[in-house]
């Protein structure tokens, strides 16, 4: 099964300098299609502003699509949100929490929505901040207090309270020190194995894309420009590594495209 | 222990909760300025010697701080989410806009409640006040119709970030006007004067008005003769019907403007 379709996928958002200036199109995703298959991690690796975020919001139901198709679990979005909602957890790069709450009111408001007793949350959240390597003693000071490392770490906790079936990871690991983030690197290792949880993740991290992932693509100026096994993708570009086969990939045709257009 | 279908509506009072306690140092230093200028106001009908007066002010201010406390807490409640920026993790759960607002507005309730009795407590340091006579039942019905208002205004945060929040302090401001808070509308210019027809404080300050005696002059024994509930129907009738409007329209443009955020992008943290 597939756990993540997306076809033809196309997002542009527009803005406007104050009330009479010019409209701005700024095109985000433009014909995106790939598929993670359940049980899959799958790496989406691009330049900054190349999509990726977008794309992630759109399959959490945060963004609408414009066109093309998208299914997230076997729903379909946008229709299928509220299916989508409880069984998704997502990491995104800028934690979103309540900084003057702890991290255990935090994670408990959290996993209210989804039902999920109290005493158990807490009893759950404290097993996952300690596998992560975060001080149990930590878990009751507010979240303005932590380090952006400790808050991240407590983002991955909240995306896990419920028990997703999918997980999409927005740089969840950008921001960790090498432990912490090898802790995490290993603690989805697990997740996949144990429970075949599907991840998607974004990564500015060549290694750990390599590491975790079954399959990555590309993703440049809104198109998946290349995608597949990290191998394959060195092999296509004539790369010695995946970080040169990824400049290859995503460079290519950047600058020269960028001129064009702009005529 | 709260049953399972309710945990998600109590996440939100829980969070607000612990909000509150976090900025406590704030709730103290707004309760406090309200106490104060309630105060003020009440002592100008003391000043003038004239205890109906004192009476209709400490009402008006009552009922101010109750309705302007609840209008604040759901109105800002978006707001407050974009400032943490924490409001793409709202809408991402899976809670239905119902019971995410319905949360909001049952904390915000609560504690306006609470902000309005220290209010009232602290008032009794200033002013002899006397109730005896008076019909206190059915001076909360407003409460409703005003957190219809509430919900509509907590839908500006969302269309625009700053310019949002600014709109609902407006929105707040001509509610005071026009709602005869310390005066009967009347003596509002005539071209203000309609308006006050669309305010749901202004019949739950008419309705509350009455059920004091504070529309008639006191009895012989200067007590005051409040009307049964009975005398207020018309007003109860019009708030019910605002409340019956304005709650659903709140949500229901509520779901309009989160589907126009997700199309363009505003949910975002910077908007
Ligand atoms: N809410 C929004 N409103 C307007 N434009 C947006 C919005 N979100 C993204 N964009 C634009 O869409 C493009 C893609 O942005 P996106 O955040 O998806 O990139 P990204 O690949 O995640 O970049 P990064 O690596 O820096 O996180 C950018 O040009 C960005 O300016
Ligand atoms: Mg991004």
């Amino acid at each position: 099964m597939r756990t993540i379709e997306v076809h033809d996928l196309q997002k542009t958002f527009s803005s406007r300098q104050g009330w009479f200036g010019a409209r701005k199109v700024e095109r985000a995703l433009d014909g995106v299609s790939f598929h993670v298959d359940e049980g899959e991690t799958y790496a989406l690796l691009g330049p900054n502003g190349s999509g990726k975020s977008t794309l992630i919001r759109i399959l959490a139901t945060l963004l609408l699509p414009d066109g093309g198709r998208v299914r997230v679990l076997g729903r379909p979005l946008p229709g299928g949100e509220a299916e989508v909602r409880r069984r998704i957890g997502r990491v995104s790069v800028d934690a979103a929490f309540y900084k003057k709450l702890s991290a255990r009111e935090n994670l408990l408001y959290a996993a209210q929505f989804y039902g999920i007793e109290p005493t158990a949350a807490g009893k759950k959240a404290l097993g996952i901040l300690e596998r992560l390597g975060l001080e149990p003693r930590r878990f009751h000071d507010p979240l303005e207090e932590m380090s952006r490392g400790m808050q991240q770490k407590i983002a991955i906790a909240r995306a896990l309270l419920h028990d997703p079936p999918l997980l999409l990871l927005d740089e969840s690991t950008t921001g960790l020190d090498p432990a912490s983030k090898r802790e995490v690197q290993r603690f989805l290792e697990e997740l996949r194995a144990e429970r075949g949880t599907t991840i998607l993740l974004t990564t500015h991290d060549m290694d750990e894309a390599e590491r975790l992932a079954a399959r990555i693509g590309f993703l440049a100026r809104g198109r998946l420009v290349a995608e597949g096994e990290a191998d394959e993708l060195k092999q296509e570009a004539g790369a010695a590594d995946l970080e040169e086969a990824f400049i290859r990939r995503t460079g290519e045709g950047f600058a020269p495209a960028a001129a064009g257009e702009a005529v | 222990m709260i049953p399972a279908f309710l945990r998600p509506l109590w996440a939100f009072v829980f969070r607000d909760f612990h909000l509150t306690r976090r900025y406590f140092s704030w709730v103290v230093v707004f309760t406090f300025y309200a106490l104060v200028s309630s105060a003020t106001i009440a002592l100008i009908g003391v000043a003038a010697g004239d205890e109906r007066l004192t009476l209709t002010l400490v009402l008006g201010v009552l009922l101010w701080s109750f309705l302007s406390a609840m209008f604040q807490e759901i109105s800002n409640s978006i707001s407050y989410e974009r400032w943490e920026g924490a409001l793409e993790y709202t809408f991402m759960a899976p809670v239905h806009r119902l019971t995410h607002l319905l949360g909001v507005s049952l904390f915000a309730v609560a504690y306006s409640v609470v902000r309005t009795i220290v209010i009232m407590v602290g008032l009794l340091f200033f002013v002899h006040l006397s109730f005896a006579g008076a019909n206190l039942w059915g001076v909360l019905v407003a409460s409703v119709a005003f957190m219809g208002l509430g919900l509509v205004a907590a839908i500006l945060p969302v269309l625009s970030p700053e310019n949002g929040a600014q709109a609902t302090n407006i929105v707040q401001g001509v509610l005071l006007l026009v709602s005869g808070i310390y005066y009967p509308v009347e003596v509002l210019p005539a071209w203000v004067q309609p308006l006050s027809a669309f305010s749901p404080a202004t019949y739950a300050l008419a309705a509350a008005r009455k059920l004091m005696g504070l529309d008639r002059p006191l009895s012989e024994a200067g007590t005051l003769a409040g009307a049964p509930l009975g005398a207020v129907t018309h007003e109860l009738l019009v708030l019910a019907l605002m409340g019956a409007v304005l709650v659903p329209l709140g949500l229901w443009i509520f779901g309009l403007v989160e589907l126009w955020a997700k199309r363009t992008g505003k949910l975002k943290r910077t908007g």
